[in-house]
């Protein structure tokens, strides 16, 4: 190796080093920032636990109060609370601060991409479309019911004149969406759902122009615009829960560095961006950043965070000559490596290699309604093709009246009900897992999680809540706890942040000279005297007695008053609530689960003999969790896969169906499908038992439009349909199915949330699912 | 017929009103977050 010692200035390194944890979070939390004019910066924090006016005013008050804070504003419906500050004034971490203070979990939402402003125009666009729908259909309704109820021939005509002038400029407006999605259709040789519906529309359209201006009365300007009503609030609603499908690849960059400082061979130092790093450049990389690529360790040792490698956040010392992944973040001092390759060669890149791979994978997946589209589309046509040659045949030669019943076999079937069977029912699947706290990322994530026969969690993180338990091996006196809450409260660190929630009510005491000392921990002084709190041995420094290794079994951290005892505590990490009952009600109703984990044999087997699960597999590589779900999906299962770090990144995508908390990594909740918020394990569950659900309501309306067209087939081949039997039986049978839909959602409002948990104890799992 | 010529346009202006509040509306957000409107009358302050 050539590699030079690193050449710094003691003061420098003094800089990097204060705060590091701290220093760490603000930069994420910046990271994840949009700026605003003016210099401002906006994030927009998820608050799960934030239900009623009370959590609003609480929050928005306290988050007032920051001088640097302009505006923060939150989002019941969203759970959501954007904050807009001044990154000059006052650093993003107060606000981290003030949610934990009010004691709200909380997490960060990514604003950097551009998708989602595109998806809220788009949504807006619907909505507007949807308006000018709804007021033309009432207007020309209002028209329409005189003409039925037996207008003169006049007014009829004068009537229908004026509703042809309403539903021109409307249709064509509010019908664009499918218009163009019907046109894209076509280019490419294939039928959806939007042909029959735009051919009804626009014939029907054109047809009754023609009726009008001739003196007719079969005038369809009505159905035409309440068809386009009745639709555009299926596509909104079908917009409004395709969510936030954003790419996981797009966050994926955003964890890596964007460069690094490289050490030329004269010593001199300049920055290197990100492409351009190749093999064997030196590079230094300060403390707080993370590896641009895959590197060798050049300085004697460092502090690394594999958290994003091996999803297990726990600090591993490397030596020099080791080898670190790209994305492994350095805790400690700055360190001197060398580039083993460039950014496209290095771990992240192949990670994001095989998401891509695993998404593709899945977009084979064809949705129920367009599955029902390629069937229903050509029937439609073909019936109303029929139609046209029969009546041409007995009328012998009636051109008109031939084309009329066609157009109206078009109308009578044209997919109302249909547009909305699934649309109404998974916003309704939506909403109710929205109250559960799960976010969805889209509607076909509810049709493949009601497939799903089988459960592959992830451990750390996933079946265990990644937040260290704390237990205190040996006794505190009252002042010792004050002491270690202080220095706790000071470090970012993972294990840190888990003792101070261990003391969160014991009261803070003044200390001086606070610092952090980076792979050690924290220290300070407290009435003259050194504490320390971290790595046993470097406590045990300062403590009376020389502690032996023999002291420090399966102990972490420790905490000491120079010349005084060694206190130690132990920290393990424990499954999240509801998880044995979580994988019992799998079981009951007929799932298997096992555990996939990149862990060590022993502690993967202590968490699976915890919460009762019989197959596990350890020390498994991103890839090696693929290729398992791979086989599982080979031999014919559909797994739900459950994990969150960036290592389950790829295996999420792989997976039938994918679940993540919202504390995975941006990568995993990326490639998850569904994201809950809650800390038990039991929302899993919950998500299952709301898609199976809501496929059966699907299939309900399904069969209850599909009633409808075959009673209503016959009338209008016959020629009976006129306006007023077109206009009742569409109205009805959507009415109809929304209703069928709702039902789900009312029977949950109407038992009270106690009634709700007592009934899901009274009646096994086995009996409400047996179907 | 007479009353019809008053009539039907207005009825369509207060339809078209209607639209026109419902753009509005839109427009400048107020449909983002029902449930907190709906929390929000309560606030005592």
């Amino acid at each position: 190796m050539n590699c030079r010692a690193p050449a710094m200035d003691p003061k420098s390194i003094a800089d990097n080093v204060a705060g590091t944890s701290a220093r760490m979070l603000e930069q994420q939390l910046l990271h994840q920032a949009i700026e605003l004019q003016g210099g401002k910066l906006q994030l927009d924090w998820l608050i799960p636990d934030m239900h009623c006016v009370g959590c609003i005013s609480k929050i928005e008050n306290a988050l007032s109060k920051l001088p640097a804070i302009t505006r923060a504003r939150a989002n019941l419906s969203l759970r959501k609370v954007s904050v807009i500050w001044d990154p000059k004034i006052g650093p993003a971490l107060d606000q981290d601060r003030i949610f934990d203070e009010l004691g709200f979990e909380h997490s960060v939402y990514d604003l950097r991409d551009s998708g989602d402003k595109e998806y809220k125009q788009r949504g807006q666009r619907l909505l507007l479309s949807l308006g000018v729908a709804g007021f033309a259909a009432a207007n020309i309704m209002l028209l329409s019911v005189s003409v039925w109820s037996g207008a003169e021939a006049d007014t009829a005509r004068l009537f229908h004149l004026i509703s042809g002038m309403i539903a021109v400029p409307a249709i064509f407006y509010a019908g664009r969406p499918f218009f163009a999605s019907a046109c894209n259709a076509l280019r490419v040789g294939r039928l959806n759902m939007d042909v029959p519906i735009s051919l009804a529309v626009l014939l029907a359209l054109g047809m009754s122009i023609h009726e009008s201006l001739v003196g007719g009365q079969q005038a369809y300007f009505d159905a035409a615009v309440t068809l386009l009503f009745f639709l555009l609030v299926g596509r909104y609603l079908d917009h409004v829960i395709r969510g936030r499908a954003r790419e996981a690849v797009q966050h994926l960059t955003g964890i890596t560095s964007r460069g690094a400082t490289r050490i030329m061979p004269d010593g001199e130092t300049i920055y290197v961006p990100l492409e351009e790093i190749d093999c064997d450049m030196s590079l230094r990389i300060l403390a707080g950043e993370r590896f641009p690529v895959n590197v060798r360790l050049c300085s004697e040792s460092a502090e690394i965070d594999r958290s994003i490698v091996t999803g297990e956040s726990q600090t591993v010392t490397m030596h020099a000559g080791e080898l670190i992944e790209a994305g492994a973040l350095n805790l400690s001092a700055p360190v001197m490596v060398e580039a083993l390759g460039s950014a496209d060669e290095s771990f992240l890149a192949e990670i994001q290699k095989m998401i891509e791979a695993a998404e593709n994978g899945r977009s084979e997946y064809v949705r129920i309604a367009d599955r029902a589209a390629q069937i229903y589309a050509p029937a439609v046509h073909l019936l109303a093709a029929i139609a046209f040659v029969v009546w041409l045949y007995i009328t012998k030669g009636n051109f008109n009246l031939s084309i009329n019943i066609a157009i109206s076999v078009l109308i009578i079937t044209c997919p109302c009900a249909l547009g909305l069977a699934v649309p109404v029912a998974h916003v309704v699947g939506a909403s109710r897992l929205l109250r559960k706290g799960v976010l969805m990322r889209d509607g076909s994530a509810l049709e493949r999680m009601a497939e799903a026969d089988c459960v592959v969690f992830d451990k750390t993180g996933t079946i265990t809540t990644g937040n260290p338990m704390v237990e205190v091996v040996d006794s505190l006196s009252g002042l010792q706890r004050r002491i270690i809450r202080t220095l706790s409260s000071s470090s970012y660190h993972p294990l840190s942040k888990a003792i101070s929630r261990y003391f969160i009510d014991t009261e803070e005491i003044e200390l001086s000279k606070v610092t952090e000392v980076p792979g050690f921990g924290v220290e300070g002084i407290a009435n003259k005297q050194k504490v320390r709190l971290g790595n046993p041995e470097w406590v045990g420094k300062i403590a009376k007695e020389d502690t032996g290794p023999s002291n420090l079994t399966n102990c972490q951290v420790a905490f000491a008053k120079e010349g005084d005892r060694l206190i130690r505590f132990r920290m393990f990490d424990v499954p999240r609530p509801e998880s044995t009952e979580t994988i019992q009600m799998f079981a009951k109703a007929g799932l298997g689960s096992e555990i996939l984990s990149g862990d060590s044999l022993s502690e993967v087997k202590r968490i699976a003999d915890l919460v009762g699960v019989e197959k596990y597999r350890s020390e498994k590589s991103p890839s090696d969790k693929i290729q398992r779900l791979q086989s599982l999906k080979q031999e014919g299962r559909r797994s739900i896969m459950a994990g969150d770090g960036l290592n389950d990144a790829p295996a999420l995508a792989a997976g039938h169906v994918s679940v993540a908390p919202a504390s995975a990594c941006d990568v995993g909740r990326h490639a998850a499908d569904f994201i809950f918020t809650g800390t038990g394990l039991g929302s899993i569950f919950d998500v299952w038992r709301i898609s199976r659900e809501t496929a059966l309501v699907v299939k309900q309306n399904f069969i209850i439009a599909a009633v409808y067209n075959c009673l209503a087939i016959p009338f209008a081949m016959a020629g009976y349909v006129t306006p007023l039997i077109a206009a009742l039986a569409m109205s009805a049978s959507s009415l109809l199915v929304i209703a069928n839909s709702f039902r789900p959602f009312l029977k949950e409002s109407l038992l009270e949330p106690d009634q709700q948990s007592r009934a899901r104890q009274e009646i096994g799992p086995e009996e409400r699912y047996a179907a | 017929m007479n009353q019809l010529i008053i009539l039907i346009p207005v009825a369509l202006l207060l339809g078209l009103a209607g639209l026109i509040a419902f753009i509005w509306n839109l427009k400048s957000g107020q449909y983002e977050d029902l449930d907190g409107a709906a929390e929000r009358i309560l606030d005592e302050d």
